[in-house]
């Protein structure tokens, strides 16, 4: 019934067209994008991690590699996605959490009470990655 | 497969403006989506005007004005009016449920828009081919299945065993849920969808049924149940109220302890 291979000639019936989405849904969408954006995020803090280790040996300046990705990550653009990463980070862990209480206990099903977690996520994620952000850049 | 525009056959059109009934003081006005097999051309969007002093209370009672008033052509399927027969579900602003049991007053906004059931082939109007959710239902083998000999009057059940089918056994197949669920509308051939998952799972925690084991199996599979990723739109616009996710659940937590 994909629509990309639809052969039927009679319509499809509009989905994602009309629905109107659920707090929910959008959770459970974004844990699927933050988890694909933790993949790429996790290159960048690995190719952070290595530069800091690229000193030469017996000590002295640090290397180009390493000035050269600091510069990149506090400039605006870095930093913003330095936010959003830290954003996705805590969004798939709290979410996770989320579907551990689902799997293992099976609580939290009642629709009311899954919305409420959902928008609890999402405030959750936006406000611990611009505390963060705060944190890092005035202490 | 994840496909998020319609086909090319299904995008909908602009479709006509009917005319505001004579004399109505208070108005609404009314988004459907018409399709019909005997006309050329894609579905279409079509404009009407209810007089809401001359209509019932639920969305129904807007289609039957619409139909007996301005427009006899439109289509929908309906029988029981009060929320049992599971016949008029289709989506109203945006979400499924029961035209009987929607009153159109509850609807937020100017216009009410309505269309059918999301992701099915479009028989015509607001009537959605249901006939892969059916062999769904069937697949599941929605009875009693039993080795032992019969009783000769009844198959027992304490109470205590009865309660475990509340908030299972008053499905009414009306198709919201399995239709509501993306994972759904992306592999509903192989998916099995909320409705029958629910109905799959009221057979296992029978304490009457003797099939357990083979009903497990028959579920065992990367995508009858396993394509349930909690989305909770099933949940979320059940007309009854009831919670095939937490079903689902419940059969995935059963196979994982059959193993261990």
């Amino acid at each position: 019934m994909a629509g990309a291979d639809w052969t039927d000639e009679r319509p499809m019936s509009p989905h994602i067209q009309v629905w109107k989405w659920h707090a929910t849904m959008a959770a459970s969408i974004f844990h699927r994008v933050t988890g694909a954006a933790l993949y790429f995020g996790s290159f960048l803090i690995a190719l952070w991690i290595v530069a800091l280790g690229a000193r030469p040996a017996g000590g002295g300046e640090a290397p180009a590699l390493y000035s050269t990705i600091e510069a990149i990550l506090a400039s605006i653009p870095g930093q913003v996605i330095l936010v959003l990463w830290a954003a996705a980070v805590l969004f798939h862990w709290a979410n996770g959490i989320r579907y551990l209480v689902w799997s293992g206990p099976r609580v939290g099903f009642d629709p009311k009470t899954a919305s409420g977690v959902s928008v609890f996520n999402f405030v959750f994620a936006i406000l611990g990655a611009l505390a963060i952000w705060a944190a890092a850049t005035f202490i | 497969m994840v496909q998020l525009t319609l086909p090319r056959n299904s995008k909908i059109g602009k479709g006509k403006e009917w005319p505001k009934p004579d004399g109505a003081k208070k108005l609404k006005k009314c988004r459907i989506y018409r399709y019909s097999p005997e006309e050329e051309g894609n579905p279409r969007w079509d404009t009407y005007w209810v007089d809401l002093e001359r209509c019932g209370p639920m969305v129904l009672d807007v289609l039957f004005y619409i139909k007996n008033t301005i427009d006899p052509t439109l289509a929908f399927r309906r029988s029981c009016r009060e929320g049992v027969c599971g016949s008029c579900s289709m989506n109203i602003a945006g979400r499924n449920t029961i035209a009987c049991t929607q009153g159109w007053d509850e609807i937020a906004g100017s216009t009410i828009t309505i269309a059918p059931l999301p992701h099915l082939p479009v028989v015509k109007d607001l009537i959605g081919d249901l006939t892969n959710f059916y062999a769904q239902h069937a697949y599941v083998q929605p009875y009693l299945k039993t080795d032992t000999p019969e009783p000769e009057k009844e198959w027992k059940q304490s109470e205590e065993d009865r309660e475990q089918l509340n908030g299972l056994y008053e499905c009414i197949l009306c198709a919201c849920c399995s239709t509501s669920c993306p994972s759904y509308w992306w592999n509903g051939d192989k998916f099995l969808g909320p409705a029958a998952l629910l109905q799959a799972y009221r057979w296992l925690i029978d304490s009457r049924d003797e099939a357990t084991g083979e009903r497990l199996d028959d579920l065992e599979d990367p995508f009858k149940l396993y394509r349930c990723h909690t989305i909770m739109n099933c949940a979320q616009t059940c007309p009854k109220g009831l919670n095939p996710s937490k079903a689902i659940a419940e059969i995935k937590h059963m196979l994982v302890e059959r193993v261990t």
